[in-house]
């Protein structure tokens, strides 16, 4: 018994450390955003290499999304008579919930992973190293672009994704349910307010930042080589997934409420 | 120019660097010798700062790399090159982006003397016209010496050098050795190198430091060392498997 709480509170207390340093990355590369020049060059590629690169994967796996959505919304509401409820259901659960997590979790299994195993191979290749004895910060340098290109691509790819995932709904609901296109369309302006896209942006903001200094952090942290760079991967990815789904779920307690 | 008082550096249980003491002067070429593991990069990289030791000083132009902040780390390190044992370059930028790294991050020259400078660096390291190259395109030897010429751009005070010689085949390394001697004739730099290999050793060092059991055992100049009569030199210059250190 006493030795089942002690290895508790030594993984409660590795938790904290883990989660205190994450926190700490996370403000420091916050400071390098604000206070070095980044290069603008820097910036850009990794906006291009996070979204549009990402592009083609996000459309398909929304205009799925949205596509079961009304399957299995149709499936119950036929039931009762209300199909004309399909596309409020579509649109909100897009905007505040599956846009946002769907996008978080398809960047963090793309662009996080290669964000850590880039890092983590800088780092056991020794030029993390050299960056620093050419009086060059890592953070600035490597982190702080990543997460400005981040948290600027995240939420353009959730919006991006929301609008793929009602049009996947239109598909089905239109051409195979037989709503009518107006009747959609007016639906879905009708059941979306203001608040409900932007809890959803302000959601894939904070996963945004998740994804970059998990990523960054592992990355940073590798050692061993080849294997601790694989380790390392992995970890990234597992990690953003686990602190996204928690996250949003204290979100969308947090949006119900207000 | 650089002194080392009572350095001392673990690694959890194991303690690689014992209260060492040592002193590199202005303008000579010391070469620290040891066997795999005795802590030669960890000595190289506590006196540049990238690692912090337990206990003891590193003097460097009367300041102590040990105490100070980012910032005056920052601003001791302009002053020093290193030259890593893997190279190091950067994957994501051309050959020309590397050399001319520390320009373009620490001063407002302008594009043209920038590019200028990396031709120069890459000319000293016999590396003509190669600044559009990616780093993978290199062979192991011409990266360790467009490293160099990283290292050398800026043209700093001291150089270190970690394993110059390692994965590179004899002919590669003697040139490589050849251009450290001559590197440091033309720029007249302090320099510092860790290494293994006795052949290198010989030839660039002006002084010659074996580190053993975390300590400097011995020093002197190549003649010295290789008249040494410390069993534990004696056996590592001689690469015999037999003797005091244990395999």
């Amino acid at each position: 018994m006493k030795d089942c709480l002690s290895i508790l509170g030594k993984k409660m207390l590795d938790g904290l450390h883990y989660t205190g340093e994450l926190f700490l990355l996370g403000i420091r590369a916050l400071h390098g955003i604000f206070t070095s020049r980044l290069k603008r060059r820097q910036v850009i590629a990794q906006m291009s290499k996070i979204g549009t690169d990402s592009l083609f994967i996000v459309s398909l796996c929304s205009l799925f999304v949205g596509i079961v959505l009304v399957f299995q919304s149709a499936y119950q509401m036929q039931k009762l008579g209300a199909e004309k409820f399909i596309a409020h259901l579509v649109a909100l659960s897009m905007c505040r919930e599956l846009g946002p997590v769907f996008t978080a979790l398809i960047i963090a299994g793309r662009a996080g992973a290669s964000i850590s195993a880039e890092l983590g191979t800088m780092k056991v290749t020794e030029q993390i190293d050299a960056l620093e004895t050419m009086a060059a910060n890592p953070i600035k340098y490597l982190i702080s672009p990543r997460f400005l290109a981040l948290a600027t691509m995240l939420p353009l790819l959730t919006i991006y994704a929301n609008f793929i995932g009602i049009v996947g709904g239109y598909m089905v609901a239109v051409w195979k349910l037989g709503l009518t296109s107006a009747m959609y369309i007016n639906s879905t302006f009708d059941a979306l307010v203001l608040k409900d896209i932007f809890s959803g942006l302000f959601k894939s903001v904070v996963f945004a930042m998740i994804i970059c200094i998990v990523s960054c952090y592992q990355g940073l942290r590798t050692e061993g080589g080849a294997e601790g760079v694989g380790k390392a991967t992995t970890l990234a990815v597992v990690v953003s997934f686990v602190l996204i789904i928690a996250a949003d779920c204290l979100f969308t307690a947090f949006f119900y409420f207000i | 120019m650089i002194e080392i008082i009572n350095l001392c550096k673990s690694f959890e249980e194991h303690q690689v660097l014992k209260n060492l003491n040592l002193t590199i002067n202005k303008g000579e070429t010391s070469v620290i010798i040891g066997c795999s593991g005795c802590g030669k990069s960890v000595l190289l990289k506590s006196i540049i700062g990238l690692l912090k030791p337990d206990s003891g000083q590193v003097i460097i132009d009367e300041e102590d790399v040990t105490r100070l902040n980012e910032e005056g780390l920052n601003r001791l390190r302009l002053k020093f090159g290193m030259l890593f044992q893997g190279a190091a370059l950067f994957d994501s930028l051309s050959v020309g982006e590397n050399v001319g790294f520390i320009l373009r991050e620490h001063t407002d020259t302008d594009e043209a003397t920038i590019a200028k400078r990396v031709r120069e660096s890459l000319d000293l390291v016999g590396l003509e016209g190669i600044e559009d190259l990616m780093p993978s395109e290199l062979s192991g030897g011409m990266k360790k010496r467009a490293a160099l010429a990283r290292a050398i751009c800026a043209r700093p005070k001291i150089i270190l050098y970690d394993e110059p010689t390692t994965g590179v085949d004899p002919i590669r390394a003697d040139a490589i050795n050849t251009l450290i001697r001559r590197l440091h004739d033309k720029l007249e730099v302090t320099s510092v190198a860790v290494t293994h290999d006795m052949v290198s050793a010989y030839k660039i060092a002006d002084r010659i430091c074996m580190l053993y059991d975390g300590k400097i055992i011995e020093s002197g100049s190549v003649e010295e060392i290789k008249n040494s009569k410390h069993p534990v030199v004696q056996q590592f210059i001689s690469g015999a498997a037999q003797g005091p250190i244990e395999t």
